[in-house]
């Protein structure tokens, strides 16, 4: 409710200021989130996120040009070592090795329009509107082409598994003003802030953008098991060791009573 | 059995289908059916009541398998394993069937092992051949110790089958062990050796079991019997009450380190496995120790052989991400 109001205030304040601050019409991105937090309890199996919002033109609606719109959800960035797997002396081992400072664990794109129709390679590397311009920034001493494997095998590995994607059609404008798009989130997403960024493609050229923040958050029970297994380990240890001695001894008296 | 776990698998598929339990383990961060987790508990049970193993051999690689982080599959196969073992350990304490002696000695051993397992683990997954080591150790260990109790089995079973009358294999502890110091007497084994063998396979059995995730007593049972030369009546209940402490060691040892202990999923496959293990302990007691000791070696082999397959076909995946 609040990031609702939020967004609306800013949205009448840019729309205030624009004509004083530019001095043309440059329009303006509302945008808003389905949920601006998600809960991952007990029987989470993802979640279905809906980024909505309109494209306002200051000249009136009228006046509505052709906008593309492309969204880019971003989870939590963490610097990871990536190995990759060789077959060594007739067995697959781990072999290369190649750090990232920055990959993001949940990377999602959705567009009106497949990426390239819409704007040049350049422009979309520096909006990072797709999944091989991801900025990994990778480390380590080894060559370009390399690096560029590694990164394109961190891609293919994460798409795989759900957490990278990119959806061409995934956005719906109506009436040139009110888009929508849908992103969904595997079960197996980190926690933690997660930005939408949603921009407004005209010309080859971004004309507007916003950002959503989206908060992941463990609670209940889930949340609990998470921060005791961290804070208070010994505890967390003794538990799931008299949790199973419980159990087993438990079984153990029903079935000798039988 | 063939045929009918031929036929009940098509239906368990089905089942699969149609039972669902989405649970979300917070620690291994993703969703499961939890009936499947609970069935393999139910199976692993089964294998700990029948065998005096923990199942954490069979447990590890399937959850593995199933799409579970390596280590918190270890780490949670060790506190499962726990469970399955206390009902089996009262079960056979009751029958008299567990030397507490020399179970003490194999435990501290155990604990010394499982605390420089540790330090092993870390050195291995900094090296990151972790993976590589582990699949190994199940192929070297699992293979070899398979096909020794699937040879031993089929060569008791034909001395029994072809003689009746025949004097029983006499038992015997190893020449190596025969040799050490400071004997002492296990009235419970029927033994006079010294406890540094029993102390030393201890201490094996704990690096296995912090690296390998297992409780250990697929290569208990079978150095009991052939190396210790420990009485048949005693093999799995001591062997279960050994498994019992240093499992309770090992996910302390997690808890604290790894931080990998999902209690979920600890908890689904202990639904399954003290239930299962009851029936293994109820099996156990009708059925003819031979035969038993063929299928053990059988299922044994059989994970040796998959691993194996497993390190020498390209994987699905061939990159693999650590957290900096």
């Amino acid at each position: 409710m609040t990031a609702r109001t939020r967004s609306i205030l800013s949205a009448i304040s840019l729309l205030v200021a624009a004509p004083f601050l530019m001095g043309q019409s440059e329009p303006v991105l509302v945008p808003e989130v389905s949920q601006s937090r998600i809960e991952v309890r007990q029987g989470f199996t993802g979640a279905n996120l809906l980024l909505y919002g309109a494209v306002i033109d200051p000249r009136g609606p009228a006046n509505t040009r052709d906008y593309d719109i492309a969204v880019v959800l971003k989870g939590p960035a963490e610097p990871i070592r990536l190995r990759e797997k060789e077959r060594m002396a007739g067995i697959w081992m781990n072999a290369g090795a190649n750090d990232f400072r920055s990959a993001p664990s949940f990377f999602a794109v959705a567009s009106s329009k497949p990426i390239p129709e819409i704007v040049d390679p350049r422009t979309a590397a520096i909006y990072e509107l797709g999944t091989e311009f991801i900025q990994l920034s990778p480390t380590g001493q080894i060559e370009p082409e390399e690096q560029a494997r590694y990164a394109s095998g961190l891609v293919e590995m994460r798409e795989r598994l759900g957490l990278y994607k990119q959806n061409p059609q995934g956005v719906r404008i109506s009436e040139g003003v009110l888009y929508q798009a849908r992103i969904t989130l595997p079960s197996n997403v980190t926690t933690g802030q997660y930005t939408a960024e949603t921009f407004a493609i005209a010309n080859g050229r971004v004309v507007a953008s916003a950002t959503a923040d989206i908060e992941v958050v463990k609670v209940g029970l889930e949340g609990s098991v998470v921060y005791a297994s961290q804070q208070w380990a010994l505890f967390y240890g003794l538990g799931a060791i008299a949790l199973s001695l419980g159990m087993g001894w438990i079984a153990g008296q029903a079935f000798s009573k039988l | 059995m063939g045929v009918g776990g031929k036929r009940a698998f098509p239906r368990q598929r089905r089942w699969g289908s149609r039972l669902r339990m989405d649970v979300y383990l917070p620690i291994a961060n993703l969703s499961v059916n939890g009936l499947f987790i609970v069935c393999l508990g139910f199976l692993t049970g089964i294998l700990s009541g029948l065998f005096g193993v923990g199942g954490g051999f069979l447990t590890t690689p399937l959850l593995i398998f199933y799409g579970i982080p390596p280590t918190v599959a270890a780490a949670s196969a060790a506190t499962q394993v726990t469970g399955a073992s206390i009902s089996g350990v009262i079960a056979h304490g009751r029958r008299k069937g567990v030397d507490y002696r020399m179970g003490a000695v194999m435990v501290g051993g155990g604990i010394i092992g499982a605390l420089f397992g540790a330090a092993l683990f870390r050195l291995l997954q900094a090296l990151g051949q972790i993976d590589v080591v582990i699949n190994i150790l199940y192929v070297v260990m699992l293979g070899s110790i398979g096909t020794l109790m699937m040879r031993e089995a089929f060569e008791s079973l034909s001395a029994s089958k072809g003689q009746k009358d025949a004097a029983p294999r006499k038992r015997r502890h190893h020449p190596l062990v025969a040799g050490l110091p400071f004997r002492t007497r296990f009235y419970a084994s029927g033994l006079y050796i010294s406890p540094i063998a029993p102390l030393v396979l201890g201490v094996i059995v704990g690096v296995l079991t912090m690296l390998m995730g297992v409780g250990g007593g697929f290569i208990l049972v079978p150095a009991m019997l052939y190396i210790l030369g420990m009485s048949g009546n005693v093999v799995v209940g001591t062997s279960l009450f050994q498994i019992l402490f240093v499992t309770m060691v090992t996910t302390m040892t997690h808890a604290l380190t790894t931080k990998a202990v999902d209690i979920i999923l600890a908890g689904l496959l202990l639904l399954g496995s003290v239930m299962g293990a009851q029936f293994g302990t109820q099996i156990a007691l009708k059925a003819r120790p031979e035969v038993l000791r063929i299928v053990l070696a059988a299922i044994v082999i059989a994970v040796a052989l998959r691993m194996l397959y497993g390190l020498g076909v390209q994987p699905d995946e061939i990159y693999t991400v650590s957290p900096l």
